[in-house]
């Protein structure tokens, strides 16, 4: 086909060929759409409320929050003067405590409960570092949530979370709007 | 078509290919340079629409395979599910429901286009049986696949054509305890019907692959009935059968977008949006529109075992037919009387389907007999007789001169009618 002169067949040629990758990838969009999460699941995934009043001084507990854990800390005057007192500098993800609580609420601590080494769900009240100690790996966090020690990069990933009360929070949500 | 492959590859990394795995030169010789018939009309289309819906099928299929649950507490919840929570979800079911309508329309006109132009005559004999056991396969498929819904439908569907095999002397019970893998109908049958729906069409694309290698070995066959006799009477399959048949499928697609977009329901029974309940049977059960032809013959026959026994000969009969018709001219349109008895044979059909959906009481149940009677003796009577019988039109001395003589034919009269005017 080394005509010089365009003929109506290459320009029907080039039109269908056009109009038909628009088509295949009009068709691939449904098709690579439907993987995502459905209404059901992104529905199951709505904000919790949850009560802080239950949770003893130096308890820790565990919710699930769209399939993930989350440990909920609430720290003595001791847990958070040790992780105040860290030198930021020397971390491995330096992050000073008072970005890991909301400000008037430093005694709770509200992390997502996943090693960020490789997923596995790292033990409360263990450790050198008054925090966790997972046992997959050996990585060790402090009463942050911060790595301190072990093969995990980052500290204990935040999820977003509001407070509604002195005692109750959303998480789920960073503003609490109270619906 | 046998014989080395004539492509040869310009670029150095098909080169290499070609020489490990020459998967370009077998596209190149089976659908480039590929000869066909140069008078091919668009019935010739549905062989490529019938593969791109096997692949529509199976694509929207494995896709609603990972949405869908097949445990009788929450199938049919896992289908509405599907339409109302997955993205597109509503969309990828509805393509799935009416590409199987679909795609029995286009295997009927397939069917009916090799029966009219005697596609199924020597040398294409196994082409055509492939065809019968793929069309097996396809309603074995659409069967099991209406069964998953779980509807009322689908239950007592499954009910119905299950104790079909009751009727075989003896063995008929223990079959059908085996098949249902319990007391009725229920999980295990839902179960192992999900897997058989799965595996089946992974069955038909290999048989159609079959298929498409004897087409091959024996080359297509052409409205005029005869064989290519010199390069003139063919042309390669790229670009003009490709091209035909983008047109021909890009049509056939606007038909299921219709369907698809405005009536999706149309022809999915309102009784399969009811969850199936075993201990109420629907006022009446009927199967969906491309099994009705059949369900009519096995209740026109009074005898349970008879009736079952006329249901499967309806088909099989078809694998008989290249010996069944004794005509040594191929297509119809040199051969009149076959012609009208092809077309008497179509209304039947269709007729038995439309009675398939009636209940089987008063002037239905006369009618239904008249034309299974009209069924068979097509096959049985008719075909071997005109073979014998039929005086045929004299045949064209080559595609080409078909092809051409027509042309000149038309121009001639419009030559003549310009004169007839003038005077």
């Amino acid at each position: 086909m080394s005509s010089a002169v365009h003929t109506r067949r290459d320009f029907l040629y080039i039109a269908t060929g056009a109009v038909g990758a628009v088509g295949a990838a009009a068709v691939l969009v449904p098709l690579i759409s439907q993987m995502n999460p459905d209404a059901s699941t992104i529905a199951a995934g709505a904000p919790i409320e949850v009560d802080l009043a239950p949770i003893a001084e130096g308890q820790i507990i565990k919710v699930f929050w769209r399939s993930k854990p989350i440990f909920i800390f609430h720290r003595t005057k001791h847990d958070i003067q040790l992780a105040q007192e860290v030198n930021v500098s020397t971390l491995r993800d330096p992050e000073p405590d008072s970005e890991r609580v909301k400000k008037g609420h430093e005694q709770w601590l509200v992390v997502i409960g996943i090693c960020t080494h490789l997923g596995c769900i790292p033990l409360p009240h263990q450790g050198e570092f008054d925090g966790w100690f997972c046992p997959c790996h050996g990585s060790q966090y402090d009463s942050a949530g911060r790595i301190r020690k072990g093969p995990a990069p980052l500290n204990l990933h935040l999820p977003p979370y509001a407070f509604l009360t002195g005692t109750k929070i959303r998480i789920g949500e960073t503003s609490a709007t109270s619906a | 078509m046998s014989g080395h492959s004539t492509y040869q590859p310009q670029n150095k990394f098909l080169q290499w290919l070609e020489k490990r795995l020459p998967i370009g030169g077998l596209i190149h010789s089976s659908f480039v340079v590929y000869p066909v018939p140069r008078n091919l009309n668009y019935w010739w289309t549905f062989g490529g629409i019938l593969a791109f819906m096997l692949a529509s099928q199976m694509i929207t299929g494995i896709i609603l395979a990972m949405h869908y649950t097949p445990n009788v507490h929450l199938a049919f919840d896992s289908v509405e599910s599907i339409m109302r929570d997955v993205n597109y979800g509503w969309l990828l079911r509805y393509l799935h429901a009416t590409g199987a309508s679909m795609f029995f329309l286009a295997v009927y006109i397939h069917m009916f286009r090799g029966i009219y132009y005697g596609s199924y005559k020597e040398p294409r004999e196994v082409l055509w049986i492939l065809g019968v056991i793929i069309y097996l396969l396809m309603m074995a498929t659409g069967f099991m696949g209406y069964v998953l819904v779980w509807g009322q439908m689908s239950f007592w569907a499954a009910t119905v054509i299950t104790n079909l095999f009751s009727a075989i002397p003896g063995v008929g019970d223990a079959i059908v305890t085996w098949l249902w893998g319990g007391f009725a109908v229920g999980n295990p049958t839902l179960n192992r019907f999900y897997s058989l729906h799965y595996l089946l069409p992974f069955v038909i694309a290999g048989v159609v692959v079959l298929h498409v290698w004897a087409l091959h070995v024996a080359g297509q066959n052409n409205p005029a009935g005869i064989e290519p006799k010199s390069a003139k009477d063919v042309v390669p399959f790229t670009p003009h059968a490709t091209a035909k048949d983008a047109f021909g499928l890009a049509v056939f697609l606007i038909v299921f977008a219709w369907f698809v977009f405005y009536i999706p329901n149309y022809l999915i029974h309102p009784d399969n949006y009811i969850p199936a309940n075993p201990a109420v049977t629907p006022s009446e059960i009927v199967p969906e529109w491309y099994y009705l032809p059949f369900y009519a013959i096995l209740r026109s026959i009074p005898n349970k075992l008879l009736g079952v026994i006329a249901l499967f000969s309806a088909i099989l009969i078809l694998a008989f037919l290249p010996w069944l018709d004794t005509s040594r001219v191929r297509s119809a349109r040199y051969r009149p009387l076959f012609k009208q008895f092809f077309w008497l044979w179509v209304i039947a059909a269709i007729g038995l389907g439309w009675l398939g959906s009636k209940p089987p009481e008063g002037i239905y149940v006369i009618l239904a007999r008249l034309l299974t009677f009209y069924y068979f003796a097509f096959f049985l009577i008719i075909l071997p007789l005109l073979g014998i019988f039929e005086k045929t039109k004299p045949l064209p001395n080559s595609i080409s001169e078909s092809v051409l003589d027509a042309h000149k034919g038309s121009d001639a009269k419009k030559h003549s009618d310009k004169i007839g005017a003038k005077a």
